[in-house]
């Protein structure tokens, strides 16, 4: 009894410290703004994080708080924390983000910050040039170059198709070239090429015509003369590059840091090669790193003062040297012999600045996926690209017009006059007095929950859901629309009721998606269950935990495993089947996982069933315990067979208590987004979203549009407060029985009402 | 039951535990052979063993550190007691508010208790992309940004329905009689929850912080967003500092996640007796 206390103490007296050490900043004294340090923000690793500590270590005009943050979090904590004024002085990105910032007022035009226009490389000061004004100074271009191994391709082909052609003459099982070949950003290196603009001067969907769908045409044949492999991704282009399975890759300058000293030493990098078909070089995405200011820190002359220094040809110096970074200053020499930054430094001359219109982040998606469709053979490339700027117009069709809030007004307080005069004639019959006074103990042990669940959950909840009626975009104020946000979802926004993406097929789908994964959670974790309940069973301690891992280590780990799994070429079940085919003599194909919506769903159906079967199966060995051994062993004696005594006893016996576990299980799986983020990422084609990362992508992939996604959330929401409802509904015979007992506060007739 | 189960029986049961455990390790020795890899070619394999093994990735997340001014500060070490501090105030704050809350809504009947259980039920079905940024903004108004206690109010506003839900049904399932007996020797009704109702509610009481510990423990997107000091940051934070813009290290990353996990296996294996038991009657009910 006593450590029971203890232990509640310790765990106050934790709550008290965290509190204490949370408010130890501000107990100091709160500094003046001219005092406190410069915050800098910014999301470096590895080398560009030394060679930007370098530069700050240099730095003498004030302390620097410096917080780098996972570039994953970036934008959304700028976004959060600038305009409340929590943010940082002076952050380090990219410029194609610059629209955005601009839109929500988180950047200031950098001011006499700039010594002089002439010290900067042109394009790259145009980068962040808007509105007359300069916002932010220049540090370093990123783009796309050629990175050759030079053990397996002394001569470089002057063309694209001539490395393609190189196929035949390379080992079996090199590739000519291995880059992300299935991603915007390295096409768009093609599409430079043939003069193809991601986004016109008036911010339309640029990747239209023939010379758009002639690139999509010309990658499908480098993937058709098996120059590229499939599906390269991510650390795989790296790999193959390293392990000399690739002949030439297309990478960028933080490519370099991850090479061994063995591998640098056959490795050179040189501009990207023309493209045979129009004659022209490949032009990839420049991307501008930029110091940018915020609006307070504007103010301070130390930080402009700062964002100088960090943009000063001494800077670059320290940045070229210690991480390579192509300087954006005219007046940096980079030294020619340097095998890899000078060809960076060449191929950012013909490159093509991204937009940082806001628009262009909604090319991304759209392209995406067209490309990986072309790819995979199930679209021509004029279909694709339809689809593509189909999707893009979609994303950015104007915002409905602004509602009157008057229907709104009206509609609230009749229900606030609704309220009260039931309350008014509940008080007047005079039940409610007593019944309130009969309650007062219990409020004494439930006022406090009531108040942090009010605050912490309800009331967020409400606002949130109240934004579902305002409609925004990153760079358009929020607005009032009324039920315009609703309106559209459920009219597929005009488009056919079941097409790709309409509300309708992906509620299918999330239904699907919830019956399957709680019906093998139920069924698997019950089987299992069941196993280890065996009262004979050895090892039962070792197995239950061993059964337990997955629910253990964090998903957002295991489901990229499992991801990686699921790679046609390299993934382990491709492995498995080829390691089969070896002992049996079989002839399996590799899957192609992501390519068709069967494969893909059940690639996400087998990573959340692995994720949630453990928990059922705890839920289910908990209620086994509860059946008592004799009932068993009088059916046994009564010859019952081992099918009847599981379906006719266990089963329900133990109904009652698992029914809850499921209901919430069925919850979560319902708005299960990670998994299907994580594994699938929709493919193919947005088929294996689900409701929830339909939200998701509406607020953080699709500019912003927070109303949007609130809708998506409320609808979420009334759809299973209205399937829960419809279910408790049909055991109302009970639960009325339950309620017609007399006897209020005497728990005991309750619970044994409840046991009954 | 003393019948002595066949021996192909036994057989059977073992065969099918082998196998859901291979299925269920499987994935997980991947990360383990990830995080112990040096350099990989390529090719699809089907036993999780380390190519070119090396405790590199391990090393390099476990001595990260930071200088400030002449002090070296070792982050990892700082992050992992964030992340436990944190975890752990998480539990504590869940479970406090939830234990009285519970046993007033299985012992008692009063008015409002019916809508209050079936709104809070309700809010578990509201999806948090629409309540983020109301929740981020109500921190900003309590001064909360930037501190861990702010960190640990977010994550109570999830730990804190659930756990109520899952004691309700404790609470409920552990007899009456006990209470009673001691309030005719003359205890009050509290000293009845106090001396009586919770210790019997133990077990489940621990299982249920577990649940709450683990779900703060593994949250990154509300920590980098709220906490402004790398010292402050917890340990998925720095998991997630391994993906980069254009590419990620994920030897390094899985390496982390498995450090990160660790604790946490340590809690199961612990607690496993009592996760049975406690979860006997834990659930929702509408």
């Amino acid at each position: 009894m006593r450590s029971r206390i203890l232990a509640s103490f310790t765990a106050l007296l934790v709550l008290l410290a965290l509190l204490v050490s949370a408010r130890c900043p501000g107990l100091v004294a709160p500094a003046r703004a001219e005092e406190r340090p410069i915050r800098v923000w910014h999301a470096k690793r590895d080398a560009e994080a030394r060679a930007l500590g370098e530069v700050l270590a240099t730095y003498q005009g004030a302390t620097l708080d410096v917080l780098p943050i996972p570039y994953d979090a970036f934008a959304r904590k700028l976004e959060a924390s600038v305009p409340i004024g929590d943010g940082p002085d002076l952050f380090i990105d990219q410029h194609d983000r610059l629209g955005n910032f601009r839109g929500r007022n988180i950047v200031a035009p950098v001011g006499d910050a700039l010594e002089g226009e002439a010290a900067f490389i042109g394009p790259a000061l145009d980068a962040v040039r808007a509105q007359g004004a300069i916002w932010g100074l220049p540090i370093g271009q990123k783009c796309l170059a050629l990175f050759v191994n030079t053990a397996l391709a002394p001569e470089v082909p002057a063309d694209l198709e001539g490395i393609a052609e190189l196929k035949s003459t390379l080992p079996r099982g090199v590739y000519p070239l291995v880059y992300e070949a299935q991603g915007l950003y390295a096409h768009a290196a093609i599409l430079g090429a043939f003069g193809v603009p991601l986004l016109t001067p008036d911010e339309q969907f640029g990747v239209v015509g023939p010379d758009a769908a002639r690139s999509l045409t010309l990658v499908r044949w480098l993937l058709d003369q098996k120059a590229i492999p499939e599906d390269a991704q991510g650390a795989l282009v790296g790999d193959l590059f390293k392990a000399g399975q690739a002949a030439f890759a297309i990478s960028g300058p933080w490519f370099t840091g991850g090479l061994s000293e063995a591998v640098k030493q056959r490795t050179r990098v040189v501009p990207l090669p023309r493209v045979r078909a129009t004659g022209q070089p490949m032009r990839p995405l420049l991307g501008v790193e930029a110091v940018f200011i915020t609006p307070e820190g504007a103010r301070r002359p130390e930080v402009r003062a700062l964002a100088r220094h960090l943009a000063s040809a001494a800077a670059s110096q320290v940045r070229l040297r210690i991480a390579g970074i192509p300087p954006a200053r005219a007046d940096v020499e980079v030294p020619a012999d340097d095998p890899f930054v000078s060809a960076f430094v060449e191929q950012a001359k013909v490159a093509v600045p991204q937009s940082s219109s806001p628009a262009s982040r909604s090319v991304w998606d759209p392209m995406d996926r067209a490309i990986r469709k072309v790819l995979r053979g199930v679209a021509t490339p004029e279909e694709a690209l339809d689809e593509a700027k189909h999707r893009f117009d979609d994303v950015r069709r104007p915002l409905p017009p602004p509602a009157s809030p008057a229907p709104l007004a009206l509609v609230l307080g009749v229900l606030c006059l609704f309220g009260a005069m039931r309350w008014l004639r509940q008080a007047r019959s005079g039940e409610l007095g007593p019944a309130l006074k009969r309650s007062l103990p219990a409020y004494k042990y439930v006022l406090h929950a009531v108040l942090v669940v009010g605050v912490l959950v309800i009331a967020p909840l409400v606002v949130g859901a109240a934004t579902s009626l305002f409609a925004s975009r990153q760079e358009e104020p929020q607005r009032y629309v009324g039920l315009a946000n609703f309106i559209d979802i459920l009219t597929a926004r005009g488009g056919p009721l079941f097409a790709s993406g309409s509300f309708y097929l992906v509620l299918a789908v999330t239904l699907l998606w919830t019956a399957v994964n709680v019906f093998f959670h139920v069924t698997l974790g019950g089987a299992l269950a069941l196993v280890l309940h065996r009262p004979t069973l050895r090892l039962r301690a070792l197995y239950r935990v061993l059964l337990i891992v997955p629910w253990a280590v964090p998903s957002y780990v295991t489901a990229l495993s499992w991801k990686g799994m699921f790679h046609r070429q390299y993934g382990a079940v491709t492995g498995l089947l080829e390691w089969l085919n070896g002992v049996f003599g079989t002839r399996l194909e590799p899957i192609s996982w992501f390519s068709s919506f069967a494969t893909a769903f059940t690639a996400n159906a087998v990573t959340n069933i692995w994720l949630g079967f453990p928990f059922m199966m705890v839920v289910t060995l908990g209620a086994l315990t509860a059946v008592p051994d004799d009932v068993l062993e009088a059916a046994w004696v009564d010859g019952a067979s081992r099918w009847q005594r599981l379906t006719l006893i266990v089963l329900p016996m133990i109904r009652p208590t698992l029914a809850p576990s499921v209901t919430l299980g069925a919850i979560w799986t319902f708005n299960m987004f990670n998994v299907v983020f994580l594994v699938s990422g929709g493919d193919p084609d947005g088929t294996t979203d689900i409701l929830i990362s339909e939200a998701y992508r509406w607020a953080f992939t699709r500019e912003g549009q927070y109303g949007y996604a609130a809708a998506y959330s409320v609808l979420i929401f009334l759809l299973l407060v209205g399937a829960t409802r419809t279910l408790n509904r049909r055991k109302l015979p009970a639960e009325s029985a339950k309620e017609a007992q007399p006897a209020p506060g005497d728990a005991a007739a309750q619970i044994h009402t409840e046991a009954a | 039951m003393n019948r002595k189960p066949s021996l192909a029986e036994s057989i059977a049961s073992h065969l099918v535990l082998v196998v859901a455990v291979a299925f269920a390790l499987y994935p997980v020795l991947w990360v383990v052979s990830l995080a112990f890899s040096g350099a990989r070619p390529p090719e699809a394999r089907v036993f999780p063993v380390p190519h070119d093994p090396t405790l590199a990735h391990l090393e390099a997340v476990v001595l990260s550190t930071k200088k400030v001014g002449d002090e070296t500060i070792y982050l990892f070490a700082r992050q992992a007691l964030n992340s436990i501090l944190v975890a752990t105030a998480t539990a504590a704050a869940g479970v406090l508010i939830a234990i009285p809350t519970s046993y007033a809504l299985a012992r008692f009947r009063f008015v409002g208790k019916e809508a209050g259980v079936r709104s809070l039920l309700a809010t578990q079905m509201f999806p948090t992309v629409a309540s983020a940024i109301p929740l981020y903004l109500l921190l900003d108004y309590l001064g909360l940004l930037n501190s861990r206690t702010g960190l640990v109010v977010c994550y109570a506003s999830t730990s804190v329905p659930f756990a109520i839900f899952q004691l309700r049904a404790v609470f409920e399932s552990i007899p009456v009689d006990l209470e009673e007996a001691a309030m005719v020797d003359g205890a009050t009704r509290f000293q009845a929850f106090l001396k009586v109702a919770l210790p019997a509610a133990r077990p489940a009481i621990a299982v249920t912080a577990l649940f709450a510990f683990m779900s703060a423990y593994n949250e990154f997107i509300l920590a980098a967003t709220l906490l402004g000091k790398e010292e402050m940051f917890t340990l998925p934070v720095l998991l997630q500092s391994y993906i980069g813009e254009y590419d990620a290290q994920w030897e390094r990353f899985a390496a982390g996640a498995l450090i990160v996990s660790l604790p946490v296996m340590a809690l199961f294996y612990v607690a496993q007796r009592h996760l049975v038991s406690g979860l006997t009657s834990g659930g929702v009910k509408g």
